[in-house]
């Protein structure tokens, strides 16, 4: 099997077909546009997807994301580039004749139509025999525990089991490509964590290959395969989950996944330091790609601050030659974790998190006190751009 | 209201104004529309006479108990009777019945599109699209009936037109006749088609014909398959609000049809007003009434199992 990324682990399962240079895509886009009026919601954006995956378009709400799905559902007409199932060309093909099945974030369910309805809609559009429609409808609802809900209609069921008529419907006719928009923005958080596993479950079962949008990173990291970060019509970034948190390849793609710790400094003359940071010079793990003397950033997940009560004497594997005093500003306790505000001796903000473990004397940092900050050399991300 | 057996506060003092406020609706029903329609069974059941009312037996109190019996002894279904003896009201009522369906059937064909139409414009423009259709309203409808039989007329601008454009050889003769009467009542009812149409089509989620097409199903089959079933609470209302007051008609078939379209409005018209028979009259609306509480009833029917989907 191939080898992914540069760390241990990055991929989920044992699953890695865009590290394959001899596999081909399923899906291809090559420089697709979508122009509405002067505004590109999607900016000659390329990218592949491969059979079997679960991919997931990620970012803030108007980065184009839907507008991306809904060009290959054909519900938006291209403004240049191309869309390539299989090597063909999906752009003059109208929705209903694509390959590919979209579930609505609204569900769009058909009111006027049982459960049964719904999901017998789509084979009733290619003509199958009556028996056959019927078998297939069973097959799916049983799919979706909903066997007994069949003769019922889509305002007689919660918003759950909506949900599932919505998925059966959209998977019935075994598309090539299952497109989700934002499928459990309108589930409660509970059911949404069971429900994004039962997806990633369904997916694998039935081998098909799923985009999903969302604006949930947590959602995304769950269900994805790989991840592509989208900003103002761009992919900042198209990685497993763990490279896209862990090896992010911008500020902007840090910043807007989970929380991090950003600071500005230049390339030390070594080319394993960065220097001239607020918090002094920071030792990383591997050679910096800039030539010595350039502006970089080095960015630190608050998980990886380690805080002590009294200052350690820091051997190599540590970013910061000294350890960092810092004043405790604000403590956010979250159950599982605690969120740490932190405030350098320069007036610099940090942000910590610990995990709640252990005899609770040994967690507890009072507010307004002070405490010394180091991290590994190995958690220190530097990003050039 | 019903009372909270765990509620000890005393009940607020609005809500004997809120239960009046409620009532105020039926008050004006029981005032308006029942009990005129009380005197008009009351009248059809009576006998014409030449008096002041032209009609008997008169409710009088002060004959006291006497008078009540009397009252009674004098009614009868004599009118009613009439009615079933005289094919001239069968055929007026058959007549009427007709107008109105195959004017609604034109309504709704004309209605449909405008309607569609209108919820495809462009989401600002809407509001004064809306304008427009009630537009006509701000004029009498009987100026307008009497602009279309100075447009109908023989030498009128449409058979000028037609003329022109050597459509016809010789002016078609358009006044007096049934195509004059659809063309105005068509013309005079079409908001009321129209608007609720457009309501609930306008409600209607564009993303459930983007799941059509996604299942599978082309634009026109979708409009068959999504967009006709769901407009249906919509189709329902227009018609019955286009049907119900072109079966009473009286203007627009008396301005257009001339005396050739001998609709039920104009028979209540002549035996009120040309033979003086009230109570003959008063059957034939009663009459009306009972064929159009069936239309109204499954109305009703429709809306309840409406609401209740939403």
């Amino acid at each position: 099997m191939h080898t992914v990324g540069t760390k241990e682990g990055v991929a989920k399962r044992d699953f890695a077909p865009w590290a394959d240079r001899g596999q081909a895509p399923l899906l291809r886009i090559e420089g697709l546009t979508k122009r509405f009026g002067a505004h590109a919601a999607v900016d000659d954006l390329s990218l592949s997807i491969y059979p079997g995956e679960f991919f997931a378009l990620l970012g803030p709400s108007g980065c184009g994301k839907t507008t991306l799905l809904r060009l290959i559902a054909g519900f938006e007409r291209a403004s240049a580039g191309r869309i390539l199932l299989d090597g063909v060309d999906l752009l003059p093909v109208p929705p209903h004749r694509r390959p590919v099945n979209m579930m609505f974030q609204s569900y769009a369910l058909f009111p006027h139509l049982t459960v049964a309805g719904n999901v017998a809609f789509g084979l009733k559009q290619e003509g199958l025999p009556k028996a056959h429609i019927a078998e297939r409808v069973a097959e799916m609802l049983a799919l979706v525990r909903l066997e007994s809900f069949g003769a019922r209609k889509p305002h007689e069921l919660s918003g759950g089991q909506r949900q599932r008529v919505a998925l059966a419907r959209s998977l019935v006719k075994r598309p090539r490509i299952l497109l989700l928009d934002e499928p459990m923005a309108a589930l409660d958080k509970k059911l949404r964590g069971e429900t994004q596993f039962e997806l990633m479950e369904l997916q694998r079962r039935l081998g098909l290959t799923f985009i999903i949008v969302t604006h949930d990173q947590s959602e995304a990291m769950t269900v994805a395969d790989r991840i592509a970060v989208m900003d103002r019509g761009r992919l900042m970034q198209v990685a497993p989950p763990a490279e896209i948190y862990e090896q992010p390849n911008s500020r902007w793609v840090a910043d807007f996944i989970g929380s991090v710790n950003l600071v500005e400094g230049r390339v030390g003359p070594d080319g394993l330091s960065v220097e001239g940071t607020v918090l002094g010079r920071i030792r990383v793990a591997a050679k910096i790609a800039a030539e010595p003397g350039a502006t970089v950033w080095a960015a630190v997940r608050p998980e990886q601050l380690r805080m002590t009560a009294n200052s350690t004497e820091p051997d190599e594997q540590w970013a910061l030659e000294s350890d960092v005093a810092a004043t405790l500003a604000d403590i956010a306790y979250l159950g599982d974790l605690s969120v740490y505000r932190l405030r350098t001796a320069a007036g610099a903000p940090l942000q910590a998190s610990r995990a709640n473990v252990g005899p609770f004397a040994a967690r507890a940092f009072a507010a307004n006190g002070k405490v010394w900050l180091n991290f590994p050399r190995t958690a220190a991300i530097v990003l050039t751009q | 209201m019903t009372d909270d057996a765990g509620m000890t506060t005393p009940k607020p003092r609005r809500s004997f104004v809120a239960k009046l406020v409620v009532q105020i609706p039926y008050a004006w029903l029981l005032a308006f529309f029942l009990v005129p329609f009380l005197i008009v069974l009351k009248i059809s059941l009576s006998q014409i006479a030449i008096a002041q009312p032209p009609y008997t037996p008169v409710f009088d109190l002060a004959a006291g108990w006497h008078g009540i019996e009397s009252f009674f002894d004098g009614l009868s279904f004599d009118n009613y009777a009439f009615l079933g003896s005289d094919p001239l009201y069968f055929v007026s009522y058959l007549k009427s019945l007709e107008i109105a369906a195959i004017s609604t059937i034109l309504l709704l064909i004309i209605g449909f599109p405008i309607a569609y139409a209108m919820t495809r414009a462009p989401r600002r423009l809407q509001p004064a699209l809306v304008v427009l259709v009630i537009l006509p309203f701000w004029t009498s409808s009987l100026i307008r009936i009497y602009a279309w039989m100075n447009i109908l007329q023989h030498d009128g601008p449409l058979n000028r037109l037609l003329l022109a454009l050597d459509l016809v050889r010789e002016p078609p003769v358009w006044l007096s006749t049934n195509t004059a009467v659809y063309i105005g009542i068509v013309y005079s009812y079409l908001p009321f088609m129209v608007l609720p149409l457009y309501a609930t089509l306008e409600k209607l989620d564009e993303s459930l014909l983007e799941a059509a097409a996604d299942l599978g199903c082309p634009r026109w089959k979708a409009f068959w398959l999504v967009t006709v079933p769901l407009s249906m609470s919509g189709v329902i209302a227009g018609v019955l609000l286009c049907f119900i007051p072109a079966v009473g008609e009286f203007v627009i078939p008396d301005l257009l049809g001339g005396s050739r379209t001998a609709m039920i409005g104009q028979t209540i018209w002549t035996e009120f007003f040309a033979n003086k028979d009230w109570p003959t009259a008063s059957a034939v609306a009663v009459v009306l009434v009972c064929l159009l509480v069936t239309p109204i009833m499954i109305f009703q029917h429709q809306t309840m199992r409406g609401n209740e989907r939403d």
